[in-house]
């Protein structure tokens, strides 16, 4: 930050507080605001343009690389988005969630860089970044999301149940882009796969060699080899330069820095699908290989962390998405869910994508919890906690107190308002 | 003419249906690649053990190699450290997974002896993934295998043991069956949580 900056920035406050004093302590009255306030300009026009120096809002971390973490170094190595301070339905790449399973994203030179097609097919082809660019492509809004998001024990640790949590703590493992990229099926019609082809594995070039059991059906239905996003090419934390999109299905399928699909005829079992996701029954046995994500959905503002001016009018804003397809509705309650309101859906309405929407809504300055529930174009309605625990064959202190991953935890989010304008997370 | 109209007609079926044509339809884009080539970039392993390349190992040739490579994350026995988690294991770990602590060990949780060797393969020692040799691999498969009481010591493994070894979860997963995987609907899922 250059002098200047910090100079206007003493100036702003000085003369605020001066205001302050000049009109006494009422509640009511407010500094006047200046006609023509002091104007600061920005030196140089930036070849890569930034945001304003005044929009500080970032991701933030969770899980720490292990080998600075033996250094007892800090550093996050999963990051979520901040849900919070987002408008429209498009995540900027820049703010999308990463989980990195401890390991760096590869530095790849998209020269270098080729997809191979192989195994059960009738002409194994290797294709080069600007080959996959000649071919027809999709433009397309997809959200990808962790298994884990919003699960009371997430990727995220405790601070998702927190009553301090914001949107980013309790959602922020989600994020929405515009992808651009040829469809799969147009690679696998150029390969010629054998009918006895009934799985594909997507493998990236990081350095495990990230792999995933993918049915073929859905290779065929609306898999996309991306290697665009939100107007440029992908960034290099979320695949670059290709990344396999798996549209509403659990984030590990979305493989980044995609180098190879080999088609076979049975799921090859990699540690990521057989160790790591299956969800846990509580019978000790497995659910292995679930795809598909529930509606889900999130007020983002008011939130947890926010803190309400004071009584009077304010825009109730959300995101809400699900795997099956679109979403078709969005209800919100600020009465802790005795009554629900229909909330404007907000264009683009695209499936597998997050939908804003909002909803008007007065607060009386009483307690009271905000809370939304999305319905997706299938009919399926996003559950309470109670619910979700039933489905779990649980009960809610399960979810309360396992340690483990609850996956697609796609539970009703309420924040509770308090009195003081504090807004906190009310998810138990 | 009559002849013409039929041959028309299946070119139209043809045509509509892309997905059973699988014709190579863009010109100059994409090559074929050589069998070396493939047979380079292809480290896929399957449950079945298609894709194992020729080697062997035991526990006792991976107790080196373990101490000289792995023991630095993940421990001198494999019980875990800062970096790695804890990958020897054993049946008993199977005892926790009702609880609210489920233990999810190699040796103890997971369901394929060839997912050991794939994952070490494409992916350890972090750093320096992609270097152990084949023998290598077989041998720490080994060594972890026969840590979590679940092969002997001497016991070889190579393309035709591994995939024979039966990991104390291997029934631990629903659905059992491959087939019954891909039709989530028909398997009753709901809310992206299947039975």
């Amino acid at each position: 930050m250059n002098p200047k900056q910090t100079d206007r920035r003493g100036f702003l406050k000085n003369s605020a507080a001066l205001a302050g004093l000049a009109v006494g302590a009422s509640a009511s009255a407010l500094p006047a605001v200046a006609a023509e306030p002091p104007l600061e300009k920005i030196d140089e026009l930036h070849l890569y343009g930034e945001r304003s120096h005044f929009v500080t809002s970032v991701r933030n971390g969770s899980i720490n690389n292990p080998e600075r973490r033996l250094k007892d170094e800090q550093v996050a190595f999963g990051l979520r988005t901040p849900m919070q301070d987002s408008v429209g339905m498009i995540t900027p790449a820049s703010l999308h969630f990463t989980i990195s399973h401890g390991f760096e994203p590869p530095d790849i030179d998209p020269q270098e860089h080729h997809l191979l097609i192989h195994g059960m097919v009738d002409r194994p082809m290797i294709f080069s970044v600007d080959e996959i660019k000649r071919l027809p492509f999709v433009t397309r809004f997809h959200f990808v999301e962790c298994h884990g998001n919003s699960s009371p024990r997430g990727p995220g640790g405790d601070a998702r149940v927190s009553p301090n949590a914001t949107p980013q703590e309790t959602h922020g493992f989600t994020s929405c882009s515009q992808w651009t990229g040829v469809l799969l099926s147009t690679l696998l019609k150029e390969v010629g796969v054998h009918k006895d082809a009934t799985w594909i594995i997507a493998e990236g070039a990081d350095e495990p060699k990230h792999s995933k059991s993918i049915p073929i059906g859905k290779a065929w239905d609306d898999a996309l080899v991306a290697y665009g996003q939100n107007g440029e090419p992908v960034r290099p934390e979320q695949g670059f330069p290709l990344r396999l999109i798996v549209p509403g299905w659990q984030g590990i399928n979305n493989v980044k820095w995609l180098r190879r699909i080999d088609l076979v005829d049975e799921p090859y079992m990699a540690m990521m699908e057989t160790s790591r996701y299956p969800s846990m029954r509580l019978d000790g046995k497995s659910r292995w290989f679930e795809f598909e994500l529930g509606p889900k959905s999130v007020i983002t503002r008011p939130a947890g962390g926010y803190k309400m001016p004071g009584p009077g009018f304010h825009e109730i804003t959300g995101l809400a998405w699900s795997g099956a397809g679109a979403v078709k509705r969005v209800e919100v309650s600020t009465d802790g869910g005795r009554t629900w309101k229909d909330a404007t859906l907000h264009d683009p309405i695209a499936r597998k994508a997050h939908t804003r929407f909002s909803a008007p809504w007065t607060w009386d300055g009483n307690e009271c919890v905000l809370q939304s529930r999305c319905t997706d174009e299938t009919g399926t309605v996003q559950p309470t906690v109670a619910q979700v625990a039933k489905i779990w064959n649980a009960d809610v202190d399960f979810l309360k107190q396992t340690q483990q991953v609850v996956g697609d935890f796609n539970a009703i989010q309420p924040w509770k308002v308090n009195r003081d304008g504090s807004v906190q997370n009310a998810i138990f | 003419m009559r002849f013409s109209k039929i041959l028309a007609a299946g070119i139209f079926l043809l045509g509509a249906n892309m997905a059973l044509a699988q014709t190579q339809t863009y010109s100059n884009i994409g090559r074929t690649p050589t069998k070396e080539e493939i047979a380079a970039w292809d480290i896929s392993v399957g449950p079945d053990g298609k894709g194992l390349p020729e080697g062997h190992g035991t526990s006792k040739e991976g107790a080196p190699i373990f101490a000289a490579k792995c023991a630095v994350c993940h421990g001198a026995h494999g019980e875990g450290g800062k970096i790695g988690p804890r990958v020897v294991g054993g049946i008993a770990d199977t005892e926790t997974l009702t609880t609210l602590h489920p233990v999810r060990t190699v040796g103890g949780y997971w369901p394929y002896a060839t997912s050991v060797w794939d994952f070490i393969r494409r992916a350890m020692p972090r750093g320096q993934s992609g270097t152990l040799t084949p023998n290598e691999v077989y041998a720490l498969t080994a060594f972890i295998l026969y840590k979590s009481n679940i092969i002997k010591e001497d016991d070889v493994l190579d393309q035709k043991t591994l995939p024979k070894v039966q990991m104390p979860n291997r029934n631990g997963f629903v659905p059992p069956r491959y087939a019954d995987i891909p039709d989530e609907h028909k398997r009753g899922c709901t809310q992206g949580v299947c039975p």
